[in-house]
């Protein structure tokens, strides 16, 4: 059974493994530096007949699962629960995804948190009995994104120096009971962080503060260091958040630049595919940890790592009422 | 170490880079001057087809705005813009595409309750207070004559 440590953090003594991953990604992304990770790259960012963006998230997020279930050898009815939400009103494309499937649903938002947070629940789910198998899934789609947050896709706007590109991307990860690594060691769940940033452009600065404060309490409450980890994976602080957050923990005298890495920094080229600070979204964190991360840690070559999805919880309305970002991050220790 | 939202923005703003006006700056001044060297190219066209003045700027202004639709539609207005800055949304051509950007994305809700009702959501204000604006200006205008005479 999980103990719970105290201020969002839950010890999971039987460590349950993930059983299987997957990740789907649009043509973008599959043009960067993760592709041969990917378990499925979309031709268009339609991804193939859809005749909308929603749409075409849903089949980014049935791709991902069906690809998870296959890979693990499971079937539909295997799974006891999925977790899985996205950045649209409604978690639109997560409903629309599973509305196939004869699964008990659970949607969440936690904005780009969402991969972070579906893991965790899934994981105490299975830690604590009730669920075989539980699985936690996330998309963001580019194209969807922009029209519900921001401008058309044709308007002739700039985008400045600090916003980031939304993935158009999911990912699926199926947590079971202890088996082979990797393993689930610990949660924790985040507070809501508002830092006073009201730039809409600059997600990460707006999130490093969450980051941050989540890590501290993640550490503090296992009574670890963060020399314990070999890698502190980020969500999408992206380049402003990144460097906000390496800055934010040097104010505390501890030097984490060296084991700090961030999926937003991760999934493309950023300086050739013009992303400018990096990547975002739900399906950004999810695609990275659900291809490369959770790869290397079933090989070994990563043995420690405390996986952080951070999310700004932005509403666009709030903003226009002159309110601030709030943020909100969870940790995941993510282990060989 | 807590940290107050203050000292926190501060470190913000030290870690985001900044627009680079020496290079935005030019090239908006080079883009939107170039727009206007094409507005006045079309109305001499339009005057040496025998237009008055008043028509040809007439004739050019509708030239500019089916250009810049057009472009839009073909997705390139977007590309040119992301150099250009200002230099391709102050002009007409700008307004243009500020209504044909939602008509396009819009147009999976349907032709109503999507281009319809989508098509001024970034122009609208636009109108709305240039509407405002020229009452204003007419009632000013109307008032100072009727002062003066």
């Amino acid at each position: 059974m999980g103990a719970y440590l105290g201020k969002g953090t839950i010890e999971l003594n039987n460590a349950p493994s993930i059983l299987s991953y997957a990740s789907a990604v649009g043509p973008k992304e599959g043009q960067g530096p993760l592709a041969n990770y990917f378990d499925y790259i979309g031709e268009e960012s339609t991804l193939g007949e859809s005749d909308s963006w929603e749409k075409a998230e849903v089949i980014l997020q049935k791709s991902a699962f069906r690809a998870a279930l296959e890979k693990g050898k499971l079937a539909e009815t295997d799974i006891s629960f999925i977790f899985a939400g996205d950045l649209l009103n409604q978690c639109t494309c997560s409903s629309y995804g599973i509305r196939d499937f004869d699964i008990p649903f659970i949607g969440l938002f936690g904005a780009c948190s969402t991969m972070a947070e579906g893991l965790g629940l899934a994981s105490v789910f299975v830690e604590s009995g009730v669920a075989q198998n539980a699985a936690a899934m996330t998309s963001s789609h580019f194209c969807s994104a922009e029209r519900q947050f921001r401008l058309p896709l044709n308007y002739g706007g700039q985008r400045t120096p600090t916003s980031q590109w939304t993935a158009t991307a999911a990912g699926c990860a199926v947590v079971a009971p202890r088996k082979d690594p990797p393993y689930i060691k610990a949660v924790t769940f985040g507070k809501v962080t508002d830092m006073g940033v009201k730039d809409v452009n600059n997600m990460g600065g707006a999130m490093a503060g969450a980051a941050w404060e989540t890590i501290g309490a993640h550490l503090a409450n296992t009574k670890q260091s963060i020399y314990d980890f070999d890698m502190i994976l980020t969500g999408d602080l992206g380049m402003v958040g990144s460097g906000l957050l390496i800055d934010l923990f040097k104010r505390d005298r501890i030097d984490i630049a060296n084991i700090h890495a961030d999926c937003g920094m991760m999934l493309f080229k950023n300086k050739e595919q013009d992303t400018h600070a990096g990547a975002s979204g739900c399906g950004c964190s999810a695609s990275v940890l659900c291809s490369v991360i959770l790869k290397r840690i079933t090989e070994g070559k990563l043995k420690n790592v405390l996986f952080v999805a951070t999310g700004a919880l932005m509403s666009p309305t709030m903003i226009q009422q002159g309110e601030s970002i709030p943020a909100v991050a969870h940790a995941v220790h993510i282990g060989g | 170490m807590k940290i107050t939202n203050n000292e926190y923005n501060k470190m913000l703003k030290a870690a985001s880079p900044k627009t680079e006006l020496h290079k935005t700056l030019p090239k908006a001044f080079i883009f939107g001057g170039l727009i206007c060297v094409i507005g006045e190219a079309f109305l001499h066209l339009y005057m040496n087809y025998g237009a008055s003045k008043e028509t040809a700027a007439m004739l050019t202004s509708i030239t500019l705005i089916g250009l810049a639709a057009i472009l839009t539609g073909f997705k390139v207005y977007d590309k040119l813009a992301k150099h250009a800055g200002a230099g391709t949304i102050v002009p007409i051509t700008g307004f243009a595409n500020a209504v044909v950007a939602p008509a396009l994305e819009f147009k999976t809700e349907g032709f109503i309750l999507g281009v319809g009702a989508k098509m001024f959501v970034i122009a609208g204000p636009v109108i709305v207070y240039g509407i405002a604006a020229s009452v204003l200006y007419g009632l000013i205008y109307y008032i100072m004559g009727t002062v003066v005479a």
